[in-house]
């Protein structure tokens, strides 16, 4: 019986020739991530191991970019517990503001993803890193505390889903809408425990920037991880961006999936989630009248270059509604220099949109875009549960960067095509 | 021997609603626990007692991966969770922070709000001592078992290095 991808980087990681689905393994870790939310929590669970340092200091990264820049004294003191841990134990990769950003946009940034790599991060979206064809899933605190001491964890190997795809996106349609539609097709448990492993003919069509944004959301499906076989792109971002040694690993011919479901991207509309799960899909052409008060475009779903410049091509020479509060959120610094120099930045603020420093602040009800009593938000972001976005009556719609931004400029939830028409 | 009664909610019960980020500014357990489930339910704080079971449906603890979520439940007194399935990230971290939890879709389903149920986290039994019924959940794996027998994985991995 041949191995998944997943399965075979698994495999090499914990020095076995072949692991099989349910088997316990221990891996070996090639970064350990943390936030300013999940990392107090692990600091004080590194101390109780009472280990002497972290097993490797270029293989810790740890990111504030929660509630930072500090949106309370709370807050601050957070970051001042992991700043004095993160200085203590000389970790590399702390990222301080001004050098920060969204955590799964920066960490491939910075080239500290690769093919091959099995990486864990105490926040859902490490998943993200499957994109670049890595196994990264999320974990707890108590788990980035144990991978920091000892650069190891344990995993259930996991079975797969394996998505072939093929034709080519329409105009107006992103890796959101893909993955959306899929969700929306299997359900927030479709993939529970589960690898969504990409592969396909379809596959040379989608940009990175794409599957990013795809393998993001594999945890909104239940997935453990999202992952996409290694191309020419994801060899040509790989190598602008890190010096490190990469290995690619493909699934084997006879590798066994629980199931394989087709993707034509050619038949994919904008797609957006309704509140309160991102399973409760529909297609623009399905949405009817839902006026909103709020678009927000970025966080670690939506907040690249390539969504920015969606954005920005809807809101040249346009206005935003002027009861809509629109707010922009480059994902890393380095995206936010690229857009101001590309005038993207001009173009949102000349359309009446707010633009923020990177943070994940409004995304989960943090700050920066908190949500009143009954009020509506169309967001790039990940997630519309229940007061995910502030008041526990607010409602969320998920939708792409083109369908935000069209939105951002009726007043209500709108397809590109009309804005452009 | 857990022993406790239900408090029982649905499918999808994500880690937003068992504690809101806006409370994240925070470590600290008791705190936690204050805001536990208030977006779902107003009443929980007011009425969880110590030693309670909660029962909930597919997919308990889906969506982020704070730890506080388990750590509110557990802080909030809640003894045991018995749902159809859990969300993965969730089901780590309760093992790690050494909240007993057990997936058995036919108990989760029959159990009712208000039970009195007994647990035996070892062997997985069930019994439904108010409806008299008696479910088998599937026990943890070895490895599992050796993590809460080190009562967590802070414990565990503090052996392994000492060893090595």
């Amino acid at each position: 019986m041949g191995m998944t991808m997943t399965q075979k980087i698994l495999a090499a990681h914990a020095g076995l020739d072949r692991v099989e689905p349910g088997q316990l393994i221990m891996a070996d870790l090639d970064l350990v991530l943390g936030n300013d939310i999940t990392s107090p929590v692990a600091v004080k669970e590194f101390e109780r191991i009472g280990a002497e340092g972290v097993f490797d200091k270029g293989k810790v990264a740890i990111v504030p970019d929660h509630f930072t820049p500090n949106k309370d004294i709370k807050s601050a003191e957070q970051c001042r517990l992991i700043r004095d841990f993160a200085y203590r134990h000389e970790i590399e990769n702390y990222f301080e503001i001004g050098q920060m950003g969204i955590e799964h946009a920066l960490i491939p940034e910075k080239g500290l993803a690769v093919p091959g790599d099995v990486i864990i991060g105490a926040d859902s979206h490490t998943c993200t890193y499957g994109a670049l064809g890595a196994f990264s899933t999320g974990v707890g605190s108590t788990d980035m505390a144990a991978g920091m001491a000892s650069g190891k964890c344990w995993f259930k190997v996991p079975e797969a889903i394996r998505f072939n795809l093929k034709g080519k996106l329409q105009p107006w349609v992103s890796g959101k809408d893909v993955i959306l539609h899929i969700i929306g097709q299997v359900g927030v448990d479709g993939a529970l425990y589960q690898s969504m492993e990409y592969g396909g003919e379809g596959l040379a069509a989608l940009s990175m920037d794409d599957r990013f944004t795809m393998a993001n959301m594999a945890i909104e499906a239940g997935a453990k991880n999202g992952i996409f076989e290694v191309d020419d792109k994801t060899i040509a971002y790989v190598k602008e961006h890190s010096d490190r040694e990469y290995r690619i690993f493909k699934a084997d011919e006879d590798a066994v999936y629980t199931r394989v479901i087709d993707i034509n991207l050619s038949d994919i509309r904008p797609t957006v989630a309704f509140p309160h799960l991102p399973e409760n899909t529909r297609t623009i052409d399905e949405v009817g009248e839902v006026t909103i008060d709020q678009v927000v475009i970025g966080s670690c779903t939506n907040g690249r270059i390539e969504d920015l410049r969606a954005a920005a091509r809807l809101l040249k020479d346009k206005k935003v509604h002027p009861r809509v509060r629109t707010i922009i959120f480059p994902a890393t610094q380095k995206i936010y220099l690229q857009a101001m120099r590309e005038g993207l930045l001009e173009i949102f603020v000349e359309a009446g949109a707010a633009v923020s420093t990177p943070t994940c602040g409004p995304c989960l009800g943090g700050h920066m875009g908190v949500l009143g009593k009954g009020e509506r938000a169309v967001a790039t972001t990940n997630r519309n549960f229940v007061g995910r976005m502030g008041h526990p009556e607010s409602e969320v719609y998920l939708a792409s960067p083109a369908v935000a931004a069209a939105s951002a400029i009726t007043g209500r939830i709108s397809s590109p095509e009309e804005v452009m028409k | 021997m857990i022993q406790g009664k239900v408090i029982k909610y649905g499918d999808n019960i994500d880690t937003d609603v068992i504690i809101p980020a806006r409370y994240l500014n925070t470590t600290d357990p008791a705190e936690l626990a204050g805001h536990c489930m208030e977006d779902l339910d107003k009443t929980f704080t007011g009425r969880v007692k110590p030693g309670d079971i909660m029962a909930a449906g597919r997919n308990f603890g889906c969506g982020s991966s704070r730890e506080h979520a388990p750590i509110a439940l557990k802080a909030a007194g809640i003894s045991c969770i018995i749902a159809e399935t859990f969300a993965r990230i969730f089901y780590r971290n309760a093992i790690n922070i050494g909240l007993p939890i057990l997936e058995c879709p036919e108990a989760a389903r029959e159990i009712d709000e208000g039970d009195q149920v007994q647990v035996d986290v070892k062997t997985g039994k069930i019994v439904n001592l108010t409806k008299g019924s008696v479910y088998q959940a599937e026990p943890f794996p070895d490895f599992m078992q050796e993590i809460i027998r080190a009562d967590g994985l802070i414990h565990y991995v503090r052996e392994r290095m000492k060893r090595s």
